[in-house]
């Protein structure tokens, strides 16, 4: 825990008692409050009406509330950005410039949350937005991925010129920067499709680090939607040399290796084009240390995810659509093995668009890097 | 004394928004504007004004006297939701705020994140958005509250998007945020945002709004669309007090008028609300009046309905026999909306066109190309029709 989250933590039990008896709270101590936010609304009585106290806050004060959304929750976030917002309005009906140099010191502090350091930029680029174009080209490879997006994009940006301009060696030079930098997945897939049609094929499958090996099981029952919720048993003990009694007939562990450029593991391939049924898929690695990651999955059957044996999420939703870390879950890996199992399952539809049968995941970190593991 | 002035300051207040549009569809939540005056031949010279938006969105503006609240998504994956208030005067902006998104963004294509159409009570804005967010603004964009409802209910979500509107009503906000995977309705107090009830309802993909079922003699109810049919529920307690368990639309929401249910339910489906436990009574079904995309209208003893294709078909609201059809120029998806006797009807391309109801089978009396994609329903407020489409919003008005 940082000093300022200390502080704020200590404030925050004296706040939760201050905000319906004291006149008005110090910038801190509303900071505090708005924090306290739970779920289902809870604290939203108190925060609303600390936000009032903070929306007086001046103008120098913003980097202050801007730290307050280190480690707020996200609906937090929003409490204080509106605090923001409204100090920013009043700033701007008066006539009075924002702090834009404590406002660039604050951007520069990486460790500050990506939304506030982003949220501060903004302001910089509408107030001094020849500030804000030099701040930006030093972000290539930033902590915040809204502001590593825009340094990207003027990677691109150059890269485009020099195409236009039939220098296809700059450009290309250009392109491959850009990729060691980009995460959002549009750019990644914009600057693959421009390297290929320049005689640089980019391996998508390396670039996203999808987690290419599994064993898989199945199929088991998903009759009326009944095995969304039923425990088979890789659920209960993973025995790769185990035989079970599927949905018909015997059902024993196969191995698959998915070379597709965006990672599906189709189950239908190893376990049959079938309707109402379950599949499991299992992938073991070695982490050298306990780290934090973001276990980032895409699918468009009903799913479920265990890491270590430990639900993480899952979602009996089907067919709706999916895209790439449409599920970002965070999550811890422990020091040596680690075990990822993937429960899948197949609805009823029969329509043509609904065969799908199938699930992309990869690890990474926060920001959308893939780490690669040594294989178990 | 306080007490007296400030009641007569509050129906003062109330007066003077006579002609808002403050929910999905209008005043009665049927498309029927409460004015006459708007112009059936259009040009260009009935754009009052128009101006751009900062972002994408689906949802209607809402009008509260003199100002328009819009609500737009922007940015690569849509995760910055913006309200914004303008001058319905000029269009000039008053304020906008902006929030992160805290739920799912995915939509599909066509749709986007600012699909819900927003709601007010005259005195505050809701504005809530497919990654159910929903936050709750003064007048002037001062924050009051929000929650992020899929950061307390994970796995409610539609990964096509989800688009239905607010109602609000006895001090409670209504938000019905049904899916396939964690599916419910909940009633929020409206000065703190809290849960005043949260109804478990059918696990499938819902993008209806719930309407008010407004009755004489009774308290009004919230009715409930989805695809098991339609639950009558109290606002202040989310008790069910009757339902109809016949099936209807999950894209198409009812209308009423005449204190009728006009359901779209295998085919359009009429039917008088139910009593406390009693299920409603089934008046006439008619599989020729099924609306596709656009919810139906009911004007003047006739409902209209509009297929994806453009045909209007009017019908008879007492018996549900087919009038007469008219070929618009398709496809549709944003309901039409009605003043005096004209429905405006604007297609996917942008093109507004004005049917008169009255011509003995309908009639196109005036056109006008925006020129941009619309999908979105437009709004009538104090003598102009506002229509938004992606990147704009525009005031047309009797020139």
């Amino acid at each position: 825990m940082s000093d300022s989250l200390r502080k704020l933590s200590v404030i925050a039990i004296a706040t939760s008692l201050l905000v319906s008896t004291a006149s008005a709270l110090t910038t801190a101590e509303a900071v505090s409050a708005i924090r306290n936010v739970g779920a289902e609304g809870r604290g939203n009585s108190n925060a609303s009406a600390a936000l009032q106290d903070l929306a007086k806050a001046e103008a120098r004060e913003l980097p202050t509330i801007l730290a307050g959304m280190d480690g707020a929750s996200p609906v937090a976030l929003n409490w204080l950005r509106s605090g923001v917002e409204s100090i920013v309005a009043r700033e701007a009906a008066a006539g009075r410039k924002l702090p834009v140099a404590d406002l660039e010191k604050f951007v520069d502090q990486t460790s500050h949350h990506p939304r506030a350091r982003r949220f501060a930029y903004e302001l910089i680029v509408k107030a001094d937005p020849a500030k804000a174009d030099t701040m930006i080209a030093g972000m290539l490879n930033d902590p915040s991925t809204e502001l590593r997006r825009d340094a990207v994009q003027r990677v691109l940006d150059e890269a485009a010129k020099s195409r236009e301009a039939k220098k296809d060696a700059d450009a290309v030079a250009s392109y491959q920067q850009a990729l060691k930098s980009a995460r959002d997945v549009d750019q990644v897939q914009a600057i693959s499709k421009a390297l290929s049609e320049l005689g640089q094929p980019v391996s998508l499958p390396e670039v996203f680090g999808w987690v290419n090996d599994w064993r898989v099981i199945g199929p088991f029952d998903n009759t009326g939607g009944t095995g969304y919720e039923t425990v088979f048993p890789p659920e209960q003990n993973l025995d790769f040399g185990a035989e079970y009694a599927g949905k018909s007939g015997k059902v024993g562990w196969k191995s698959v290796t998915t070379t597709n450029d965006l990672g599906m593991v189709d189950l239908n391939k190893p376990l049959g084009t079938l309707k109402e049924v379950t599949g499991y898929a299992v992938t073991e690695f070695q982490s050298d240390g306990a780290r934090p990651v973001e276990l980032r999955l895409g699918c468009k059957n009903g799913w479920k995810l265990w890491l270590n044996g430990e639900l993480q999420f899952g979602r009996d939703e089907y067919h709706r659509g999916t895209e790439i870390d449409h599920y970002r879950l965070k999550a811890n890996l422990k020091p040596g093995k680690n075990v990822i199992l993937v429960k899948v399952t197949q609805n009823e539809m029969k329509e043509e668009w609904t065969v799908e049968w199938e699930f992309q995941l990869r690890i990474t970190d926060d920001l959308g890097t893939p780490i690669k593991f040594a294989k178990n | 004394m306080k007490k007296l002035f400030l009641s007569l300051a509050a129906l003062t207040a109330c007066s003077l928004h006579a002609g808002d549009w403050r929910q999905f569809r209008g005043p009665h939540g049927n498309g029927i504007a409460d004015e006459t005056d708007l112009p059936a031949k259009l040009d260009a010279q009935n754009i009052a004004w128009k101006i751009n938006l900062p972002g994408r969105g689906l949802s209607s503006p809402i009008i509260v006297g003199d100002r328009i609240f819009v609500t737009a998504s922007s940015g690569p994956k849509q995760e910055r939701l913006h309200v914004l208030c303008f001058n319905a005067a000029d269009g000039t902006q008053r304020w906008e705020r902006q929030f992160w998104a805290t739920g799912v963004t995915l939509a599909h294509e066509k749709t986007s994140v600012a699909a819900p159409t927003p709601t007010s009570d005259g005195e505050h804005v809701f504005a809530l958005f497919s990654s159910n967010d929903l936050v709750c603004l003064d007048l002037d964009g001062n924050l009051l509250w929000l929650r992020g409802l899929t950061h307390d209910y994970p796995r409610a979500s539609n990964s096509l998007g989800m688009s239905s509107s607010l109602v609000v009503t006895d001090g409670v906000v209504v938000a019905m945020i049904e899916n396939d995977s964690e599916s419910f309705t909940a009633g929020l107090d409206v000065k703190s945002g809290v849960n005043l009830w949260k109804l478990d309802r059918p696990k499938m993909a819902n993008w209806t709004s719930p309407y008010l079922l407004k009755g004489t003699n009774s308290p009004t109810l919230v009715a409930l669309q989805s695809g098991k049919g339609i639950a009558a529920v109290e606002p202040k307690t989310g008790r069910v007090v009757w339902e109809y368990t016949d099936g209807a639309s999950t894209v198409p929401s009812g209308a009423v008028s005449g204190g009728i249910i006009f359901a779209p339910s295998k085919g359009l489906t009429a039917i008088t609300p139910g009593v406390d436990g009693q299920p409603p009574t089934q008046i006439w079904r008619s599989a020729q009046l099924r609306p596709a995309t656009s919810s139906p209208v009911v004007l003047d003893g006739r409902v209209f309905t509009l297929n994806d294709a453009g045909v209007l078909t009017a019908g008879s609201a007492i018996d549900g026999s087919r009038l007469w059809q008219l070929r618009l120029q398709g496809p549709h998806s944003a309901t039409p909306v009605v003043a005096g006797k004209l429905l405006y009807c604007v297609n996917e391309k942008g093109l507004l066109q004005v049917v008169d109801s009255t011509a003995p089978e309908g009639a196109i009396v005036g056109e006008l190309d925006l020129g941009q994609v619309v999908l979105s329903t437009p709004s009538i407020a104090h003598g102009a029709l506002y229509v938004r489409s992606d990147g704009t919003l525009w005031k047309l008005k009797k020139s």
